[in-house]
């Protein structure tokens, strides 16, 4: 169990309701409208504020408007913008920045409008637009999409391992099982005209429409609308806040890109999560919750693998079974549906933390019972390409 | 609508582009530590170095993987049919993205480990020709 002192501790959180939003509503009015709500969870005040932690999801240059929109003069602006990964990079360097005693309370906002603004994420694929640069120009006369881009890992994860598609249907299969107790995800699979929104089967998602092989539709996570704030305070001030504290307990960041003879089927996971579990002191199979960046069924599948639930190789036999769940024994995954059946606006890492945050504070709607430990593991970039790793280690008060 | 193309000014691949006009497939190495430059930049990743020089490949790998892609809303893709990308793990040690052509149906004739050679495609309004990978 873990050793290490408790400095930083998540004390507020919300998640933006609407998955498709009202016509005229910005990111910027997302992130704003999240800050305030996620201050009043923790009982702090617009000013506590003293650490500023954005991606730049709300126009213009990263840290600088943001401050300026809020009115806030924070002694610590941080910038980290990893894509889907960006708040866990985030949250590891609150939980710095806190120990430090460089600031007090530290927020970090999301918004986006990706599904009213019809952005092809998935299907999308490389345009040939902007300025010439070295991987554009290797990259993008093969017409490769994103989804293709993980579907590459995971042809390769089948022919390395025997992985089996019905191995990979595992994970759609339990977070849709966690999506049906979300109110906010069913609403959100209704608006966004999902043709079912009940439960999916193993053979229901392997027999959804090929979009790249072998990753079928129900593989693939939604475009959505949304958002959310979190709000990450020092121990002095986490003691004083309305709900029990969150505390961090590491954090680890790392990278991973193409390289002549490199193996695809590992993550840049293998490398921040040693350095988290490591500062937190505890390992993957002392944990309840395991929330992890799932854009595919296959980024899951490798990261379980990295994060060391199992043995590379082996993430087929840990998912079967319907062992992810949050009502079987053991680790449960993204129990509040996932990017797969809950929300999707392009950089789902935020949520990861929100849902981690509510199963420690026993708020999830898919409760795992005495619930102590968690990781988040947000994945940002192409998993068959280059990618950032966070990891993120928590635990109940 | 023809594929995207590389565009210059565009100093680390340029030259690997201008020998696709005759229809060669080439990478550096290091002078200093003998390692394979790929993709082309002004220096060597694992060394530092910034002396390089230039091979032809005899155009011959491996499929490393695959993925045949079903839906592209790109319009140079959208109406070409099911296509397949992939790595390819070129003999001399290289591993570069493109297409697996050349197969009666993409979605069951690839595999993992295939043997594949370059051939060449040609584009309409350009000197530049594509290294596409079709059976060997
Ligand atoms: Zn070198």
């Amino acid at each position: 169990m873990a050793s290490q002192t408790r400095e930083a501790a998540i004390v507020g959180l919300y998640e933006y309701p609407l998955r498709k939003v009202e016509p005229g509503t910005t990111a910027l009015r997302i992130k704003t409208d999240s800050a305030a709500k996620a201050l009043a969870d923790a009982g702090l005040s617009w000013k506590d504020v003293d650490g500023l932690y954005d991606a730049g999801d709300g126009g213009g240059y990263a840290g600088l408007e943001l401050a300026s929109y809020f009115g806030f003069k924070p002694n610590v602006i941080d910038t980290s913008a990893t894509g889907g990964s960006s708040y866990e990079v985030q949250a590891a360097h609150a939980m710095r920045d806190i120990a430090a005693g460089k600031c007090k309370v530290a927020l970090l906002t999301y918004g986006s409008t990706a599904h009213s603004q019809a952005r092809a994420i998935g299907t999308g694929g490389g345009t040939g637009a902007g300025a010439p640069n070295w991987i554009g120009n290797m990259e993008d006369s093969w017409g490769q999409t994103l989804i293709a881009n993980y579907a590459l890992v995971a042809h390769r994860h089948m022919h390395q391992y025997g992985t089996t598609p019905e191995q990979l249907a595992e994970i759609s299969v339990a977070t849709r099982a966690h999506a049906v107790r979300n109110p906010e995800a069913v609403k959100a699979m209704e608006d966004l005209g999902f043709v079912g929104t009940g439960e999916v089967s193993i053979q229901d998602v392997v027999e959804s429409r090929m979009i790249a092989d072998p990753l079928t539709l129900l593989q693939c996570c939604m475009v959505s609308d949304g958002g959310g704030a979190l709000v990450i305070a020092a121990r002095d001030v986490a003691r004083g806040c309305k709900k029990p504290p969150v505390w961090l307990l590491g954090g680890g960041e790392a990278t991973a890109y193409p390289e002549n003879n490199r193996d695809i089927t590992i993550s840049a996971a293998a490398q921040s999560a040693p350095a988290a579990f490591g500062e937190a002191g505890v390992t993957a199979d002392e944990l309840d919750i395991a929330m992890i960046y799932d854009s595919f069924t296959i980024t899951v599948l490798t990261i379980l693998e990295d994060l060391g639930f199992c043995k590379k190789g082996e993430g087929g036999a840990f998912v079967s079974g319907g062992r992810l769940r949050w009502d079987t024994p053991g680790v449960a995954l993204n129990t509040d549906g996932g990017g797969l059946s809950s929300n999707h606006p392009g950089m789902r890492g935020l949520f990861l933390l929100l849902e981690a945050g509510r199963q420690l504070r026993g708020e999830s709607t898919s409760q795992k019972q005495g619930a102590k430990l968690a990781v988040a593991h947000g994945n940002g970039g192409m998993l068959g390409t280059r990618h950032v790793a966070g990891t993120v280690i928590l635990a109940a008060d | 609508m023809p594929r995207p193309l590389p565009r210059f000014p565009e100093p680390d691949t340029e030259k690997f582009w201008e020998a696709t006009k005759r229809h060669e497939l080439t990478y550096p190495t290091c002078d200093s530590c003998s390692a394979i430059i790929f993709y082309p930049r002004q220096h060597c990743p694992q060394c530092g170095s910034d002396k390089q020089t230039w091979h032809t490949s005899r155009g011959e790998g491996t499929v490393y993987s695959y993925s045949v892609i079903r839906q592209n809303r790109n319009p140079s893709f959208k109406d070409l049919g099911a296509y397949a990308l992939a790595w390819i793990d070129l003999d001399e040690g290289f591993r570069m993205m493109s297409n697996v052509t050349g197969v009666g149906d993409p979605t069951k004739d690839i595999k993992v480990g295939m043997r594949v050679k370059v051939q060449w495609e040609d584009q309409p309004d350009s000197e530049l020709s594509l290294p596409l990978f079709v059976p060997a």
